[in-house]
């Protein structure tokens, strides 16, 4: 099953995001999309084109763009926001609280440009915060797909979900392999089965995760591979199915390691079924400029950490 | 249609309505909201198009969004008293369980509210989309925006004030509440804000001005800025009121802004208020 995941090629889950606007637009005439300056920057070109009656530009100004969204959302319409996750997210976090979560307007905040692998323009756009910022708020929906298909089709999937979503993806081409994989919100994609460790993987690192299980399996150590894309709700049945065969796990994701995947996965443990847990994420910093794959390694995150995380957690069980 | 003194009847009462709620509670804001009670009565009876049986669209309605949220005790008020709810209910104001929560929201879901406010500054913003909504669904009605003087302070507001002529948003009307006051003091001593019609019209909105505590003037502005709707500017009316109108002890000073009145004050103030619709 491992052997079966391979990349296709490699492209930008914003691009992914941008097929999917594409697809739900044509079949969707309630879809609506909001921009702060950054139309380029998520793919939404092709919608602006087909639809521009159904387009607001907002400008450099992401409080309005959140309050406009929630007031488009009460006339029917299904208000997607385009912008970075750093201005998604913390810049706009008390009228997302109020006027989007707490309210239930059905809007979704559609974040690129996420975490490390934004690269170059460095900490000030690198946010590793927003995952936690998001999952707190009651009500709200938090998705992380891993690679351009799983970003079109969570694009998709949530314009047929009644409720605020805050869906994440990420600036660099990245490889592809998830195409005739099945999406549904809130269900844990099983990628691969074994019987060792659990790793539970999202965004980007579900990459990283798949790489490192095989390396593990070259020495003979079975990896139950698990992509969480839905942080909130997270699937805690299939992460205790998981971990109920093989007795420890690792947990991986481009962000803090506080708040995110990795918290949420060690309540359901500490919860249900303790195991050892190891945790593959940015230790509490900031980023800095270089390029992804520098970043990801110099901050803990490459396929060489993943491995030794595993072996951390096997020790210990 | 309601006649002037039809609708200052109804204010006489919603005033009560405010001073009873806020005292019940021993908290609230009456200042702000006994200011405001003769606007809110002229749009709920008078000037707005709406539905009592309130569907959150508001689909062939026009829709009203109260952005400066601590002032709910006015807005209850005139829902209840227009039909949106029992008005017994406005004993509840900010009991545990009630749907009349400190500051309005939508999620114990009250019949009138579309959005939740309290966190100053988001309201304006929130009707653009509401209007921009009513426009895509090729809907005529409008969108009423009720703000705060002190809330102009926000940065989010100007956003929203440079956004709507740009785009036109020509079925919207936003009023702020000039009262002067703010919870530390005057906005003078605070943070002034100078002359926000000048600065709206520098925008590219269409100004109006308003005795927000003179019936007649109320109503025929509201009717004007009805009439000026469709042009492509949006209407911006600065309302100067006093707040604490109607009960002499609160009114010009910001003391009462957020301090319910001991029961001996609220006996004195009721004295002041004629009851016309019987009290709750």
């Amino acid at each position: 099953m491992l052997d079966n995941i391979k990349s296709t090629g490699k492209k930008a889950t914003r691009d992914g995001f941008g097929a999917g606007i594409d697809a739900i637009s044509a079949e969707n005439d309630q879809v609506v999309v909001l921009t702060a300056d950054l139309a380029g920057s998520l793919k939404i070109q092709n919608f602006i084109d087909n639809y521009p009656e159904r387009y607001f530009q907002i400008g450099i100004a992401e409080a309005n763009m959140m309050g406009i969204a929630a007031g488009l959302a009460n006339g029917g319409k299904i208000p997607y926001t385009t912008t970075f996750a750093n201005f998604s997210t913390g810049r706009v976090y008390d009228q997302i609280r109020q006027s989007i979560a707490y309210s239930h307007k059905n809007v979704k905040i559609c974040a690129s440009h996420a975490g490390l692998t934004l690269g170059e323009d460095g900490a000030t756009h690198q946010i590793l915060e927003d995952l936690g910022m998001m999952r707190m708020l009651p009500g709200m929906t938090v998705i992380n797909p891993c690679d351009y298909h799983q970003t079109k089709a969570a694009a998709i999937a949530i314009a047929h979900h009644d409720g605020p979503v805050y869906l994440r993806f990420g600036r660099p081409s990245w490889p592809m392999f998830t195409e005739d994989m099945p999406f549904e919100i809130g269900k844990a994609l099983h990628m691969a089965e074994g019987t060792d460790i659990s790793i539970f993987a999202t965004g980007h690192m579900v990459w990283q995760a798949v790489e490192a299980a095989k390396e593990l399996a070259k020495e003979g150590i079975s990896v139950d591979l698990v992509n969480i894309h839905t942080i909130k709700p997270l699937d805690e049945e299939a992460i205790l199915a998981s971990v109920k065969k093989t007795g420890c796990a690792v947990s991986c994701e481009e962000h803090n390691r506080m708040g995110g995947l990795g918290d949420a996965i060690a309540q359901v443990l500490t919860g249900n079924h303790p195991v050892p847990q190891e945790f593959v994420a940015v230790n509490d910093s900031f980023g800095e400029s270089g390029t992804p794959a520098e970043l990801l390694d110099k901050y803990g995150l490459s396929v060489a950490d993943v491995v030794k995380a595993a072996k951390r957690a096997l020790a210990r069980k | 249609m309601a006649n002037i003194a039809e609708l200052k009847s109804i204010a006489s009462q919603v005033r009560r309505d405010i001073v009873r709620q806020v005292a019940d509670a021993q908290s609230g804001h009456p200042g702000g909201s006994l200011g405001c009670a003769d606007l809110l009565v002229a749009l709920y009876f008078e000037t707005m198009k709406h539905d009592t049986s309130f569907s959150m669209s508001g689909d062939q309605e026009d829709m009203f969004y109260l952005s400066n949220g601590h002032i709910s005790p006015v807005w209850y008020s005139v829902l209840a008293r227009s039909g949106y709810f029992p008005v017994k209910e406005l004993a509840t104001f900010r009991q545990l369980n009630t749907r009349l929560q400190g500051h309005p929201t939508t999620h114990e879901g009250l019949p009138g509210v579309r959005t939740a406010s309290g966190s100053l500054g988001q309201g304006l913003s929130v009707a653009i989309g509401a209007a921009l909504a009513k426009k895509l669904n090729n809907d005529p009605q409008l969108v009423f925006c009720l703000m705060g003087d002190g809330e102009q302070e926000e940065g989010q507001v100007w956003e929203a004030v440079m956004f709507a002529p740009h785009n036109k948003v020509d079925n919207l009307i936003a009023i702020v509440d000039r009262n002067n006051q703010q919870i530390d003091g005057s906005l003078d001593e605070v943070l002034d804000i100078g002359d926000l019609g000048e600065k709206y019209a520098a925008f590219g909105w269409e100004v109006l001005r308003m005795d927000g505590n003179n019936m007649e003037e109320v109503v025929a502005t509201l009717a004007k800025a009805k009439s000026l709707t469709g042009k492509g500017k949006p209407i911006f009316i600065d309302m100067k009121t006093e707040m604490g109108k109607g009960v002499d002890y609160m009114e010009g000073t910001h003391k009462w802004h957020g301090k319910a009145p001991d029961a001996e004050l609220t006996a004195k103030a009721m004295a002041q208020l004629e009851e016309t619709l019987g009290d709750y």
